[in-house]
Formats: structure tokens, C-alpha cells, sequence
């Protein structure tokens, strides 16, 4: 098991620049996913910890060794594929076993590491038939086995679940989470799919045009984004962004949206105009007679225990997750308020989040 | 109009039987000289080129037992002072008053035939698999430019350079020799085996090998042991192609082969019997030099089906 570090690495093909001098440390254990939209980086990143790529500048540290231009096998690491690359010419017993082979691991103990690793991942009864016959999740489960039967340093995978039906996807997160629990291998998982970064993660890194946007729990990606692309990536719905006005200076505690006012909270740096992005959650979002900032209800959907109601308002328009139990009506005019502490003030120039009482929170 | 729902794209009964009825039509017409060269292989010179043509004969080995032969005529009295023959193809030379003087020369160009035939579809797979690989999976500097420089190479029919090749290989002293033949051989085929492999090397998955390189083999190990494997069928497919090109090429074998490394395509047409061609020792050579390709074509038929599909219909 082993600490995973980069250090400004960086690859380009030709004139493309598919990740951008990135810096990550990855501990010992961690279940670490990076998370990003299709051509973001994460899988080219993923490729050059694994060795399958050649960064063009930067270094990767395993464990504090230097391997940046080490061939994958020296590396002691294992690699699940999205399409998981079972050798169809195999059996399951044998593509388990192939790792050890190379390694020239004594047959006897092929045979009992094998078995051990079916065991574990509930696959013994499959062990001799062929891979071309098997169901997703079998495979994918063959795909593991093969993955901790040589229990290397790290686990790398990517996009694992990409190819399962939604139903079987969600008892696979389950599955590799308690997996990784039990193991305690440092893992690093590449997913686009927030809701399996979010179920999963010790850490979640959200990449974007081979750029690292931020790294941090789940929790905190979710509560604290740091820039408006994080914010509108995580979350479904994604996060509603207001223009808003105000004096947005250094401890600036209020912000104005259509000409109401709301709190937010108090902001430590300012911007250079007078205009900025308002960011809140769906869920927090409420309704009440009581509030200034009003519009009129444009959809409602349902969700079962909850209900997601689209407001038009002056300033675009807003989007509430609140309890299924309210009834409201197409075209019913409603009040709007923002939980304050929950509010992220944006800088419209560069995307960024303005520093304020809400992320010392996180830092605390 | 039947009322019961038909698919559209499942062919009806009558729509089948005509089909089979052309192929089976197709297949005669195509077969039919291959009959004629087997049924004249067992007739006697005189039924082979008697007018009209015989299509009932009583069938003789004389035409294969004259192949494998050459034979001296004798005098009656000489005839008569040797012992009873041992063998039938013995006593078969003896009734045209003939006496077997030696084997001919159809066995070693047969042989010829098979070693550069194989060797040089041995080398062209070999060489065609790797440069396919690497052109299928390496960053390969003008990589589509050297693809159609190689493909170029089948842009006009061979022969055309035949007299810089003959010239080339009188001063290599590559002229007839094996060596020569299978290197000639190898050099026409291999732009096509590149092609025809790097086709199916691409359909292969690189995670294959990325997996292997991962779990700890080299990449030529990972080639060998997870490629190769997955390659047969577009292997084999591409191996009948190139065997069969060889094995039948005729112009530069008659130009650069006369005697030690002479092929059988040219050397059957020169087998000359008493007061012209004989026949039936021709059909018997034709015969026997179509036997090699067909059990080879037989034995990866299952892969040439597959194969020439062009991976269609692998999933």
C-alpha cells in the first residue's frame, strides 16, 4: 500500500493540452476519485500513474520512489478497465491467475490465492467457466479479482461501473466500497458520474480541461465549491447562479438580486465591480409569503419524497427542492429566500468563489 | 395477400431456392475446368485428345506414373529379354514399350514449390503481423504517408518490374535460389498482409495488452501471449491470400527459376511426351499442385470465413 504523489505533471499531445500541471497527493488507503466531464484529463491522468502514457513533464511518486518513467510492470500497480479487458481466450480461473503468472508465482500458491480472491468476491462457482459467457457484473467482479489477486501498491480503475445497467451500478458502488474498506488498498477512481463519487469518495478531486479545480471530501465539493464549474457540476439540479449587486468589499455581510435583498455569508475579499454570481443549492431554497424576491411558478416536478419547483424570476430562473407535501400551483406567485449561511458570493470575472465565513467553516 | 406477418429482411422459400439454384450453377461453371483437368489427368494420351471430346473412358494412372517418369523406348527384342515386370507402373510403361529410366524432375519442384511457397508466406506473416502491430498501436512518425508508400507497391501489376528485378537479382546472385524466390514473394505480398492485419489488429482492444503490460509482462510478451492469440482468425485469413499468390505465380518463376529453385507452375507445362504435350501427365501435375492450397484453405476454412468478413461479425 503506498502514498501516490504528482507533482506538476503535465501531458500534451501535440497541441492538445490534456492535463494541465497538476499537483495531487493521493494517501495511503484513501478511496480517491477523480471526477470531471468527458476529455477532461482524468483519464490521460489516470494512464500516466499507471504507466500506460508518458507524461511530458511533471512526476509521479509512488510511495516517494520517482516512477514517472517506469514501465507499467515495474510499477505494482493494478489497472481495472471500463471494458475490463478480460483475456477472452481464458477462463475465469486463468484470467485471475495471470497476474501471478507473470510473476512466476509457484503453482500451488496461484491455486490458492485464486480461490481466496473468488471467494472474496463471490465468484468461486464461476471459476472455470469461460469470460464470454459471463453477465456485467460478473465480469466486472472477474475484472477486480484479477486486479487484487496480485495485491499490488494501488488500484487504479477507470470508469468501472461505466458499462452496467443503473440498478447493478449502485449495488457495485456499494460492493467496491466495502471491498476498499477491507482491503485498505490505495484506490484512485475515475468517474464521471458525480452520484458514484459521491457515494464512494474519501477524497474527490473535479477536473475540467485538464485542469484540477478543487480536491476535498465529498461533503465539502458538494457545501463548498470553489468555483462556479464545480458548483454547477456537482449536484443534480445543479446549483442556481443569480446576478446580484452590492458592495462587495471585505466584510460585506448582503448582496442584492432584482432588488431584494438577501444575506449571505460575511465575505473577506471583495471584487473589483459591483456585480457578481449569487450561488445556492436547490435545497436551500425556500418559500414564504414573507420574502421580497418574488416569481411566479413555472414547473413542478416530482420526485417522491421531494419536489422540484422552477420559479421564474426577475433575475432568471430559480430552482427549489422542497418537501413533496407543499401545493403549489402553474403560474401561483411565490416568495423566495436564500438560507444565508449556505449562500457562495462568485466573482463573474474569473468563476472563482470569493473567499468568506461559509469556507472558514471548512477550514475549522 | 397472406394475412400471417412476414419479416422483411428473412428471405421467403422461393426467394432461397433461387439463390441456391445460382450458386450451385456458379459452382459448376466454376468447377467444370477442374473436372475436365482431373478427368484428363486419368486418361491415356490418345483419349486426351481425341475429337469429340471423351467424357466416358476407361480411367489409367498412366498420366501420373508418366509425371513422376522419364522413360526410354525400346526395341521388341530388348522388350522381351527383361524379366517380368515387379510393379504395375512397371508393367504400365512396359505396354507402350518403354522402360522407366529414372524419376523425373515433378518431386523436387514440387518440393520447391511447398518450401518457397510456406517460407515466404512464413516470413510475409511474420513480418506483416509485427509491422501491423506496430502501425496499428504505436505513434509511428508519418505513419499514414509509409501506409500508402507500402500500399503503393501494389499500384501496378508486378511483372512490370520484372526485368530490373531479373537484372537485380542476376547480380545478387539471387537468381534462382530459394532464398530469392521466397524473398520476391515476401516483398509482393507483404504490402497487402500490412493492410489486411492492421485491420484486424485494430479491431483487437488495446486494453488486452494494456492489462497484461499492467500485470506484469513485457509488451512483446503481452503481444505473444494476449494478441496473437485473438489475431488467428485475420492471421489465417491473411496466410491463405499470400499462400495462394505464391503458390501460383507463374511469370516471375519462369523468368528468374530454371533449374534448382524452379517452382512447379513452370515447370508443368514442360512436360513433353512422345510427339507433343503430354496430357495427361500435365492434368495429372495440375491435379496434384492444387491438392497443397486446398487442404491448406480447408483446414482454416473456419478462419477464412470469419476472416474475410473483415471482423463484421465479431461483436
Amino acid at each position: 500500500m503506498a502514498d501516490i504523489e504528482l507533482r506538476q505533471l503535465h501531458k500534451s499531445f501535440d497541441a492538445f493540452v490534456a492535463v494541465h500541471d497538476t499537483n495531487m497527493t493521493i494517501s495511503d488507503g484513501q478511496f480517491f476519485v477523480l471526477l470531471g466531464p468527458s476529455g477532461c484529463g482524468k483519464t490521460t491522468t489516470l494512464r500516466m500513474i499507471a504507466g500506460l502514457e508518458l507524461p511530458t513533464a511533471g512526476e509521479i511518486l509512488l510511495d516517494g520512489e520517482d516512477v514517472t518513467y517506469k514501465r507499467a510492470r515495474e510499477r505494482d500497480i493494478a489497472f481495472v478497465f471500463q471494458l475490463f479487458a478480460l483475456y477472452p481466450h481464458l477462463n475465469v480461473r486463468n484470467n485471475i491467475a495471470y497476474p501471478l503468472r507473470a510473476q512466476c508465482v509457484p503453482r500451488r500458491e496461484i491455486r490458492v490465492r485464486v480461490e481466496e480472491t473468488a471467494r472474496l468476491l463471490r465468484i468461486d462457482s464461476l471459476l472455470d467457466k469461460p469470460v464470454g459467457g459471463l453477465a456485467g457484473g460478473d465480469r466486472q467482479r472477474v475484472a477486480l479479482g484479477r486486479a487484487i489477486v496480485r495485491r499490488p501498491k494501488a488500484f487504479l480503475m477507470d470508469e468501472p461501473l461505466g458499462t452496467l445497467d443503473a440498478a447493478f451500478r449502485e449495488l457495485m458502488c456499494e460492493e467496491l466500497r466495502a471491498l476498499h474498506d477491507r482491503i485498505g488498498a490505495t484506490t484512485i477512481y475515475v468517474t464521471h458520474d458525480q452520484i458514484e463519487a459521491m457515494a464512494m469518495a474519501d477524497r474527490v478531486a473535479v477536473m475540467n480541461e485538464g485542469e484540477v479545480l478543487q480536491v476535498a471530501s465529498p461533503y465539502e465539493i458538494y457545501h463548498r465549491p470553489r468555483s462556479m464549474f464545480v458548483a454547477a457540476f456537482i449536484g443534480a439540479p445543479a446549483m442556481n447562479f443569480l446576478e446580484c449587486v452590492g458592495e462587495l468589499n471585505p466584510g460585506t455581510d448582503q448582496v442584492t438580486v432584482a432588488g431584494s435583498t438577501t444575506a449571505v455569508p460575511r465575505l473577506h475579499e471583495g471584487v473589483a465591480g459591483d456585480r457578481a454570481v449569487l450561488g445556492i443549492r436547490p435545497e436551500y431554497v425556500h418559500f414564504g409569503d414573507d420574502y421580497a424576491f418574488r416569481g411566479s411558478v413555472y414547473g413542478v416536478e416530482y420526485t417522491g419524497a421531494r419536489q422540484l419547483v422552477t420559479v421564474e424570476t426577475e433575475a432568471g430562473a430559480v430552482r427549489a427542492r422542497i418537501p413533496a407535501g407543499a401545493k403549489l400551483g402553474i403560474g401561483e406567485t411565490v416568495g423566495l429566500g436564500f438560507a444565508p449561511d449556505r449562500a457562495i458570493v462568485f466573482d463573474p470575472a474569473t468563476e472563482r468563489a470569493l473567499e468568506s465565513e461559509l469556507f472558514e467553516a471548512a477550514h475549522g | 395477400m397472406s394475412a400471417t406477418a412476414h419479416s422483411v429482411i428473412e428471405p421467403t422459400a422461393r426467394e432461397r431456392r433461387f439463390a441456391a439454384t445460382l450458386i450451385v450453377i456458379y459452382a459448376l461453371v466454376t468447377m467444370l475446368p477442374l473436372v475436365w483437368i482431373f478427368m484428363t489427368s486419368l486418361k491415356t494420351p490418345q483419349d486426351s485428345i481425341s475429337y469429340p471430346p471423351k467424357v466416358v473412358f476407361g480411367p489409367t494412372l498412366e498420366g501420373y506414373v508418366n509425371l513422376f517418369t522419364t522413360r526410354t523406348r525400346q526395341t521388341p527384342e530388348y522388350m522381351a529379354s527383361l524379366p517380368p515386370p515387379e510393379t504395375w507402373w512397371d508393367e504400365l510403361v512396359r505396354s507402350r514399350n518403354m522402360v522407366i529410366a529414372g524419376p523425373s524432375k515433378f518431386g523436387e519442384r514440387f518440393l520447391n514449390s511447398v518450401i518457397i511457397g510456406f517460407g515466404s508466406t512464413f516470413l510475409t506473416i511474420f513480418l506483416g503481423t509485427l509491422a501491423a502491430y506496430a502501425f496499428s498501436r504505436f505513434r509511428v512518425p508519418l505513419k499514414d504517408d509509409l501506409l500508402f508508400f507500402i500500399l503503393s507497391t501494389r499500384m501496378m501489376p508486378p511483372v512490370a518490374v520484372a526485368i530490373p528485378i531479373f537484372l537485380m537479382y542476376r547480380q545478387l546472385g539471387l537468381s534462382d535460389t530459394h532464398l530469392g524466390m521466397i524473398l520476391l514473394y515476401t516483398a509482393v505480398n507483404l504490402s497487402l498482409a500490412v493492410w489486411l492485419l492492421k485491420g484486424f489488429m485494430d479491431e483487437i482492444p488495446r486494453e488486452y495488452e494494456e492489462a497484461a503490460m499492467i500485470d506484469g509482462y513485457t509488451r512483446l510478451q503481452a503481444f505473444r501471449k494476449v494478441v496473437l492469440p485473438q489475431a488467428t482468425t485475420g492471421i489465417a485469413a491473411t496466410a491463405i491470400f499470400c499462400l495462394i499468390f505464391a503458390w501460383n505465380e507463374y511469370a516471375f518463376a519462369l523468368l528468374l527459376t530454371s533449374g534448382t529453385a524452379q517452382t512447379a507452375p513452370p515447370f508443368i507445362p514442360t512436360i513433353i511426351g512422345e510427339g507433343g504435350l503430354d496430357w495427361p501427365a500435365v492434368a495429372a501435375g495440375a491435379t496434384l499442385f492444387l491438392l497443397p492450397v486446398l487442404v491448406f484453405t480447408i483446414l482454416l476454412r473456419k478462419h477464412l470465413l470469419r476472416g474475410i468478413t473483415f471482423g463484421a461479425v465479431r461483436k
